[in-house]
């Protein structure tokens, strides 16, 4: 690799590094031709997103997630693990809109979010689902508490219940719908990927906080939606093909390789050790929470890393031009 | 879904919502084969919208040294340095009796049919003009950064330059950032074109490689470009964003190139995201189904 540094390195561009310091000039194979860029330089923008962002990934997963396992826990009497995953689930729909705010530009213009409703947008319709589900579950969670307005209280813990299954998946949906190769090709797998590491959050969590007699479908929750996560990644990074190449490289693949561990033994934990031991259940419990964090995070950087090399870009348009050629002679 | 792209070649809900306000569509066909690389777009587009400095660099990349459009440089031109001819007739410029041509590009703004930008921005700060083109509302913008990843073609930029000093106080001091934190791109003059004026990129073109009008008069002026460039044996003409059909439904600010897209840093077959959005919808509220069905299952068992 022949890298060209510019001169003046010292000084940062708006964009936060070195201009010129992507020096990529290296042509390679594909199709059977030279792929040239310019200068090895992106095409897409890499997100402007921070760390906030993969983080509230999570904490919204596990907010959906919570509500759905408080609701049908409730329904099935175990008003034990109804509480904990009530409260659970309170907690961290409060802490996702400051994770959100706090990613903002403009933070004190945050309420412009709820300006209009745009279907277009996934980041438009999870806004509103974030608003309807924080509010409903916090106004449960302090009924709940204060053990009063048990009408109100119910009616909130019905709205957060039917917002909980979106809101574990739609953050999917909108790191999907964007120019980022990693994130659009993997369209129909993301939703689905997240949806099952917030399943796997949200029994892992609960099983942390539950006695072990009550903890039974936390248990199974932590367990079904880790192997289901385990299995979504690998699916998605094998039908990504050449792009999916980067959860092998750099972040993505380190803490791609993280989460599959830390899920993987907290499962297998919670799933061995979990009936007869709380402590066993809660580092199982604590090791898939952790793991699921390291997934959200890999997904995050992977979209990065695909951003900054044009050849994530192009080859696949260019595949998919050839093949449109091939069909219509 | 009346936003999501649609089959045709016009913007979604345009013009129709302007009614009587409703304008030609506007637009600019770059034609990069009679540009000369004096930078005067980038510069007359950073005086004319008071775009601020963001540093100074050499960048050893020919002759460009703002290497792509951000927040801070809504006009970029590029320059490629090439070892073809520019003519298949074998009337070349030559060193060394090898092959050489120098391209030049100035890159702006697409202003799609189908705008990925403005279909995911959750505060309609985005917008569609009377003139067809997308423009970033700045009191509006609240730095979601959502159409930064969302273009394909990587135009828009989050600005982190501090704030102005004549930016609005902060009503809510504790959630304050010092930096800028608004996403800005090319506005096609929006202010200009109010006015009854060119756009002032394409007012200092010195060659009229940058040419504004009506879009649909640009398109036949390419063509008729094209024909003749390719009657006189140049070397890859071809138009870049005129076609209705692509994948973004045509820009508003289309190319005439010389060589494939990615040698100018600019992608082969772009798509607008939200043109898998029904399925993606569809897809997501299917693992909703299942997220809720998979815990549903999980009390199967009991408490134990």
């Amino acid at each position: 690799m022949t890298d060209r540094r510019p001169i003046d390195q010292s000084r940062p561009r708006d964009n936060g590094r070195p201009a010129g310091s992507v020096a990529w000039r290296d042509s390679i194979t594909a199709l059977g031709s030279r792929m040239d860029s310019y200068y090895g330089r992106p095409i897409v923008k890499e997100p402007v997103w921070q760390p906030e962002i993969p983080v509230y990934f999570w904490t919204g997963g596990i907010a959906g997630a919570s509500s759905v396992l408080h609701g049908v826990a409730r329904l099935t009497g175990n008003e034990t693990l109804a509480r904990r995953a009530l409260y659970i689930g309170a907690a961290a729909d409060v802490v996702s809109p400051l994770l959100l705010i706090s990613d903002l530009g403009r933070p004190e213009r945050f309420l412009n979010m709820l300006r209009v409703f745009k279907v277009t947008s996934p980041m438009s319709v999870g806004s509103w689902i974030l608003f309807i589900s924080g509010g409903a579950s916090s106004t449960a969670a302090v009924l709940e508490l204060a053990g009063k307005l048990r009408p109100v209280k119910w009616a909130a813990e019905l709205v957060s219940f039917l917002a909980g299954p979106p809101l574990a998946t739609y953050t999917g949906a909108l790191v999907a719908n964007t120019s980022i190769p990693v994130w659009s090709e993997a369209r129909d797998e993301l939703p689905w990927l997240f949806g099952a590491s917030a399943a796997a959050c949200a029994g892992a969590a609960a099983a942390i906080a539950t006695p072990i007699s009550e903890a039974g479908p936390a248990r199974r929750a932590a367990v079904g939606g880790s192997l289901a996560a385990l299995a979504l990644t690998e699916v998605m990074e094998r039908r990504l093909g050449f792009v999916g190449e980067v959860y092998k490289k750099e972040q993505a693949g380190r803490y791609g390789r993280i989460a599959k561990a830390a899920t993987g033994a907290g499962a297998g934990l919670v799933a061995w050790r979990g009936t007869r031991s709380r402590v066993a259940a809660a580092v199982g419990g604590a090791l898939v929470l952790a793991g699921e964090l390291a997934l959200r995070w890999s997904v995050f950087r992977a979209g990065f890393q695909s951003a900054r090399d044009p050849r994530y870009t192009v080859i696949p348009q260019k595949t998919r031009l050839s093949a449109q050629k091939g069909a219509t002679p | 879904m009346t936003a999501v792209a649609q089959p045709t070649g016009a913007p979604a809900a345009w013009p129709d919502s302007y009614g009587e306000e409703a304008k030609p569509r506007m637009g600019f066909f770059t034609d990069t084969t009679v540009c000369i690389g004096c930078k005067a777009c980038e510069v007359a587009c950073k005086e004319w919208n008071l775009i601020p400095e963001d540093g100074l660099v050499w960048t050893g990349e020919s002759y460009d040294n703002t290497s792509h459009l951000d927040a801070n440089s809504w006009r970029h031109v590029a320059f490629i340095e090439q070892q073809k001819p520019l003519k298949l007739d074998g009337d070349v410029a030559s060193i060394d009796a090898a092959p050489l041509r120098w391209l030049m590009e100035s890159d702006v703004c697409k202003h799609c049919t189908h705008a990925g930008c403005l279909d995911v921005c959750p505060t309609g700060a985005l917008f569609r003009t009377e003139f067809g083109t997308v423009v970033v509302q700045q009191d509006i913008c609240n730095g979601c950064g959502y159409c930064v990843p969302a273009c394909p073609f990587g135009v828009l930029d989050k600005r982190h330059l501090p704030r102005s000093a004549d930016d609005a106080p902060l009503s809510l001091p504790l959630l304050g950032k010092k930096e800028d934190g608004r996403v800005w791109k090319c506005t096609l003059c929006y202010d200009r074109l109010k006015g009854g004026h060119e756009p002032a990129c394409a007012k200092a073109c010195p060659t009229d490689s940058i040419q504004f009008g009506e879009l649909d008069e640009l398109r036949e002026r390419a063509d008729a470009r094209l024909a003749k460039l390719e009657t006189e044996g140049w070397n890859g003409p071809r138009l870049y964003g005129r076609d209705e059909s692509d994948g973004v439904g045509g820009f508003g600010a289309f190319f005439l190139l010389l060589d494939e897209p990615e040698v100018y840093g600019l992608p082969p077959d772009p798509v607008v995201p939200t043109a898998h959005l029904p399925r993606l919808w569809a897809s997501t509220a299917l693992a909703a189904a299942a997220v809720f069905a998979g815990l549903a299952a999980a009390f199967l068992g009991g408490g134990e």
